[in-house]
């Protein structure tokens, strides 16, 4: 692993031999290693960032297990209760924000760059816990229809989400996907930034002490090309949230695509700036969403005209 | 029995191997209903079940039996006419085992007059723990009696003998008294069936093979609900007890979920993609 920025030396006569971190995964609340036992070490600038979990299908088939298993009582909560827990999210990154800094320094930013992205991120973990009890009553309806009935469209979750978050953006880029899909009452399993892992780990970590219920967040390190195929196959998983930016010559997407199409999954593409403001906004919570129309008979119950 | 029961866990078992084992899983399933919820229209659903596991895989083997309470047993007949699924009815009031014997025995006979062609009785574990052995012995050999040709699987509920050597002499006590299966729970207290203790049945199986010549079954029940764990089984069982009691007339899981979990696993082999939890019928 790579060096920290040392804030004091408690005697410098006997410098203390450091305890070096292993890298896990984050599935259905635990740390595990992977099943595989394979590991790969990502390099920034030519510095290894440490060994982290190659993740096989079957540590990925793991994690969809812990997220359908967590995502009837997610969405099950009161959104006011979920709004809570996202706040809560950015309560413990707050008290970790030096070392997310950190962490973003070691994988290839600048200081200034990494205080602007951590600091961007606790501020959207606000943003979204407060979309939590609003969105549905701004995208659902009443709907005029010709026949004594009521008629209501409302949103409900998709369900299990697979997300590979972005490579570049490895705090902002995943926290702005995971927190509009959670916002919307799904539960996700992320595919981290392959090159620069950390900061997902560190994110899990404070997502496990943050009252988000074991298994509504996975998060899987490992690469894309590897597993790609069996997450757009895997007929539990209900959408796609793919961060890349669109290739013409790689067309990872389009094989995505044309394998989810099969088990007739979401699959949404996003090639977006997440340090922009306009970039964080509830349409992105109505894209993990489905559309719900109820018809329900007015009653007559009162003599001066129908009501409830 | 700890750890020899861990190393089977550390088998690899891949491709056609596991694709034979699957469906060796599914052939010896007891599919299960216990609730105080049944009705005959779930009796009636999980026949169906037992029937049509899948109708679009083909070649599926079906489950070895249905599993109901007695008063369940001839509707179960009744929808499983024309197959050879086996119809297992619990009794002896299951599952604390407390009533009088001459209550036990009536039950039994009605269960049995109804074509219940399994009997799965449970011991009285009260008279085990006090040491009274005679009771329960006599007990086992007046149910084993009053079956007439049904099969006896006797329950000895290990989750609560308390230790191995309980288990090992209770398995003992039930073969001698004439059980055609030794089973180990009923499903309803944790633990269920575990490794260690269904590998300590086992050796007790294979000790009294040795000493009699008769042959006893074994049924692990409860808590066995992912294909993986049910593989292991059959690896403790081949390698204690050898090929002769890899079939369903000796060997048997009883599960509720199992199936289903089996099931995805077979799609999953067939077609590449992991199977939803929409894609098999409800348990």
């Amino acid at each position: 692993m790579a060096k920290r920025k040392t804030k004091r030396t408690t005697n410098p006569e006997h410098p203390r031999l450091p305890v070096l971190k292993t890298y896990k995964m984050f599935v259905g609340g635990k740390f595990p290693r992977t099943e595989s036992g394979r590991h790969y070490t990502p390099r920034v600038k030519g510095r290894g960032l440490g060994n982290f979990c190659l993740a096989s299908r079957k540590d990925l088939r793991n994690a969809v297990v812990a997220a359908r298993a967590a995502q009837a009582s997610w969405a099950e909560r009161s959104a006011y209760n979920r709004s809570q827990i996202l706040y809560r999210i950015a309560e413990m990154l707050e008290g970790r924000r030096g070392q997310l800094i950190d962490e973003l320094e070691i994988q290839g930013a600048t200081e200034g760059q990494a205080a602007s992205e951590v600091d961007q991120s606790i501020e959207r973990v606000v943003y979204y816990a407060g979309w939590c009890d609003k969105y549905q009553q701004v995208f659902s309806s009443v709907n005029p229809v010709a026949s004594p009935h009521f008629n209501f469209s409302v949103l409900e979750p998709t369900g299990v989400v697979f997300h590979v978050a972005s490579e570049n953006r490895p705090l902002l880029g995943l926290l702005s996907l995971v927190l509009p899909i959670l916002a919307g009452g799904n539960t996700v399993v992320c595919l981290a930034s392959s090159t620069r892992p950390i900061s997902a780990i560190t994110l899990s970590e404070c997502l496990a002490t943050s009252d988000v219920p074991a298994g509504v967040v996975n998060v899987l390190t490992g690469q894309l090309a590897e597993l790609s195929a069996h997450f757009a196959g895997h007929r539990e998983i209900n959408a796609i949230a793919l961060d890349r930016p669109p290739r013409s010559k790689n067309s990872i997407a389009q094989s995505i695509r044309e394998t989810a199409a099969d088990s007739l999954k979401r699959v949404h593409v996003y090639n977006l700036n997440w340090a922009r403001g306009e970039n964080q906004n509830p349409y992105l919570i109505r894209d993990f969403c489905e559309v719900k129309t109820v018809w329900h008979p007015v009653e007559q119950i009162s003599s001066s005209g129908p009501g409830y | 029995m700890a750890q020899r029961a861990k190393r089977f866990t550390e088998r690899s078992i891949k491709g056609e191997a596991k694709r034979q084992g699957l469906r060796m899983v599914l052939n010896m399933i007891d599919l299960t209903t216990l609730e105080g919820s049944d009705t005959p229209g779930k009796i009636q659903q999980l026949c169906h079940k037992a029937r049509h596991l899948h109708d679009n895989v083909p070649d599926l083997p079906h489950v070895a039996a249905v599993c109901v309470y007695p008063n369940f047993v001839s509707l179960a007949k009744r929808e499983l006419a024309g197959t050879d699924i086996k119809i297992a009815s619990v009794a002896t009031a299951f599952p604390s085992g407390q009533t009088s014997l001459e209550l036990k025995l009536t039950e039994v006979e009605q269960a049995v007059d109804a074509g219940a062609d399994e009997i799965d009785m449970v011991i009285s574990r009260g008279r085990f723990l006090s040491g009274d052995f005679d009771y329960v012995f006599d007990e086992i050999a007046a149910v084993k009696q009053t079956c007439g040709t049904a099969r006896l699987k006797v329950i000895l509920e290990t989750g609560e003998l308390g230790n191995l050597d309980n288990v090992r002499h209770a398995s003992d006590l039930a073969m001698e008294a004439g059980a055609d299966f030794i089973k180990t729970s009923t499903g309803k207290i944790k633990p269920a069936a575990t490794l260690p203790v269904t590998l300590v049945m086992l050796l007790a199986i294979r000790d009294y093979h040795r000493r009699t010549g008769r042959q006893v079954g074994m049924k692990p029940a409860g808590g066995i609900s992912q294909s993986k764990l049910a593989l292991h089984y059959l690896v403790m069982v081949q390698e204690t007890l050898g090929p002769a009691w890899l079939d369903n007339q000796w060997f048997r899981f009883g599960a509720s979920s199992l199936a289903n979990d089996v099931l995805k696993q077979i799609i999953k082999q067939q077609t590449g993609y992991y199977p939803a939890a929409d894609d098999v019928s409800r348990d």
